[in-house]
């Protein structure tokens, strides 16, 4: 014990062989109980996502079962359901990315500036984060979308427009607006802490060489903030993807499958119609998808750790 | 009037106007909350009314919203303190002996909170079917610690890096063991920091809707699953689901409020500052 505290004292310092297999050996029963756990609940749970995608399994008829080979993905990616989820959740990512980004950035610069109230304007900008889903949900639905008491339906009658039916007519868009009404804080928060960390002396020079508000923004700010927004983006997405709880309160994926994204038709196909094999399948696709912007996601981190 | 003060007034303006927008639909509903339950469907929609506490009234006394809100309140403690409790020790060793390897662990810890949760829905259902977790808070607590582990890890991680290492040596010269040096020097040093983590892990516990539809039914549904089931019967009882909802909102809405700072680090895994 003894030894090690001296060459504790110095960590990141490169430590002689000997001590260094010493130090090892005290922080393996600390780190491991966190990185065994993480572990299991990593790798267990896909693998068995692995091994049902490619079997016959039901739930509710014990009857079938078996290796399926790959009968499971080409029953999948042979059904126009999958492509119409595949095609909504993308939708769903790519609208919800723009108007959260869009907004968030042009409110990030606006709370950036010094006005009256401004910490207050501020805390109720982002609180609709802090709402849970099923709660944001369910006042979008019934106090502001419903197509007869709701407010928006008020506000078209006044004009003397007919009231809209948003989750009859549209509900993917319908769906999208709250979800981005959920996202805006987030992206605001980020963003607004990106601009914030900005050199003032590099705003102030180049506000002495004459730029404009325009030029600023297009010139200082924006490239500033490159970094904040791709990791917005990439975090944003990452839970996007797996838009549930809105989609479950509101249309349930209807009508039909005109709001039906990945998530809720995994969901559909393995807890409403029990089958395991072909909504494993699907999941894997999820997994898939989730990956390809995780590891740019994970580079982006990396570079930042590295002190 | 001076150029700058309207410059400021006008901005003024235009900030409270994007605030207000967006804030509208809570107000809505925290308005709805006090108006009778005639009012609350009412058209046109009444924006002054005389004001009722009825509402809150009928939800505190149906015992059934006591038990969801308990197991809110239960299911994200509980989950909280245990991941805190794992993630204490290995962030500790990591942020005070790093070897080589630290800061790939640190990544492939956080990469694990990147599978998406649909991925791995049927296996864990299944588990919990077949071990009877299904509708338990124990089995929600469980699935919330490892949800939660990475994050919590990682931002202990940046805030035990930020204690400084002379005071802990320090201790060690007056011959504090490991132990004492982590409960006697490093949690008390470090406890904004353990606290603001904790209530990240709250928050997000409290407002996970994924899991928690899937997995619980009744007896160990929190809030989020609670409130779903009034999607069905529309317009019958708006000002007590607005109630309900604002109760169910009010405390993480104040959490999240007092910690929005960490909250960026603790979103982002430290990648904006």
């Amino acid at each position: 014990m003894a030894s090690t505290t001296t060459t504790v004292s110095v960590p990141g310092a490169t430590a002689p062989a000997g001590r260094r297999s010493q130090r090892n050996v005290r922080t393996l029963p600390l780190i491991a109980p966190s990185v065994i756990i993480l572990f299991l609940w990593m790798i267990v749970p896909l693998v068995m996502t692995l091994w049902f995608s490619f079997q016959y399994y039901n739930l509710l008829d014990p009857s079938v079962g078996g290796f399926a080979g790959f009968e499971n993905y080409t029953f999948l990616l042979t059904d126009p359901s999958l492509w119409t989820a595949m095609a909504n959740t993308l939708f769903l990512v790519f609208w919800v990315l723009v108007i959260t980004v869009g907004l968030g950035t042009l409110l990030a610069v606006l709370f950036d500036q010094e006005f009256y109230g401004r910490s207050i304007a501020r805390l109720l900008a982002i609180a609709p984060f802090f709402v849970m889903p099923t709660v944001s949900a369910l006042i979008w639905k019934n106090m502001l979308m419903h197509p007869v008491n709701g407010l928006f339906a008020f506000f078209a009658r006044s004009l003397g427009l007919p009231a809209i039916d948003f989750f009859g007519s549209f509900p993917l868009t319908s769906v999208i607006i709250i979800v981005a009404w959920q996202w805006l804080p987030f992206a605001l928060l980020i963003l607004l802490t990106a601009i914030q960390s900005l050199d003032s002396e590099q705003k102030e020079a180049a506000r002495m060489d004459g730029a404009g508000p325009f030029s600023m923004f297009f010139f200082i700010i924006l490239p500033h903030l490159g970094r904040a927004i791709s990791v917005v983006i990439m975090i944003e997405t990452i839970f996007l993807l797996s838009v549930f709880a809105e989609i479950y309160v509101t249309t349930s994926g209807g009508p039909g499958l005109a709001s039906t994204n990945l998530a809720f038709l995994i969901y559909l196909r393995a807890l409403r119609e029990y089958d395991v094999g072909g909504a494993s399948a699907a999941g894997v696709i999820a997994v898939i998808l989730a990956n390809i912007v995780a590891i740019f996601l994970v580079r982006s981190i990396a570079k930042n750790i590295a002190d | 009037m001076h150029p700058k003060t309207r410059e400021k007034l006008i901005l003024t303006l235009v900030g409270w106007l994007a605030a207000g927008l967006i804030f509208f639909p809570i107000f809505w509903m925290i308005l709805t909350s006090f108006k009778p339950e005639v009012e609350a469907i009412a058209t046109p929609p009444r924006l002054f009314f005389t004001p009722t506490l009825e509402n809150y009234v009928t939800v505190r006394e149906r015992a059934d919203y006591i038990h969801f809100a308990m197991n809110s309140i239960i299911i994200s403690v509980g989950a909280t303190l245990l991941a805190t409790l794992i993630a204490v020790p290995a962030a500790y060793a990591m942020a005070f002996f790093p070897g080589k390897r630290t800061k790939d662990l640190l990544l492939w810890m956080l990469s694990t909170k990147m599978m998406p949760a649909v991925g791995v829905l049927i296996p864990i259902y299944l588990l919990f079917r077949d071990t009877g977790a299904i509708d338990t808070r124990w089995g929600l607590i469980v699935v919330y610690t490892l949800m939660n582990l990475p994050i919590v890890v990682w931002m202990l991680y940046t805030f035990f890096k930020e204690v400084p290492k002379d005071i802990l040596e320090a201790g060690r010269m007056d011959g504090a063991k490991p132990k004492q040096e982590v409960w006697m020097l490093l949690l008390p040093l470090s406890l904004p920091g353990i606290a603001s983590t904790a209530l990240l892990s709250i928050i997000l516990c409290w407002n996970e809707a994924f899991w928690s539809l899937n997995l619980t039914t009744s007896q160990a549904a929190p809030l989020t699953t609670f409130i779903a089931s009034f999607s069905a019967p529309e317009g019958l009882f708006w000002a007590k689901l607005s109630a309900a909802s604002t109760i169910a909102i009010a405390p993480i809405l104040v959490f999240g409020w007092m910690s929005q700072r960490q909250l960026v680090r603790g979103l982002t895994f430290g990648a904006v500052k």
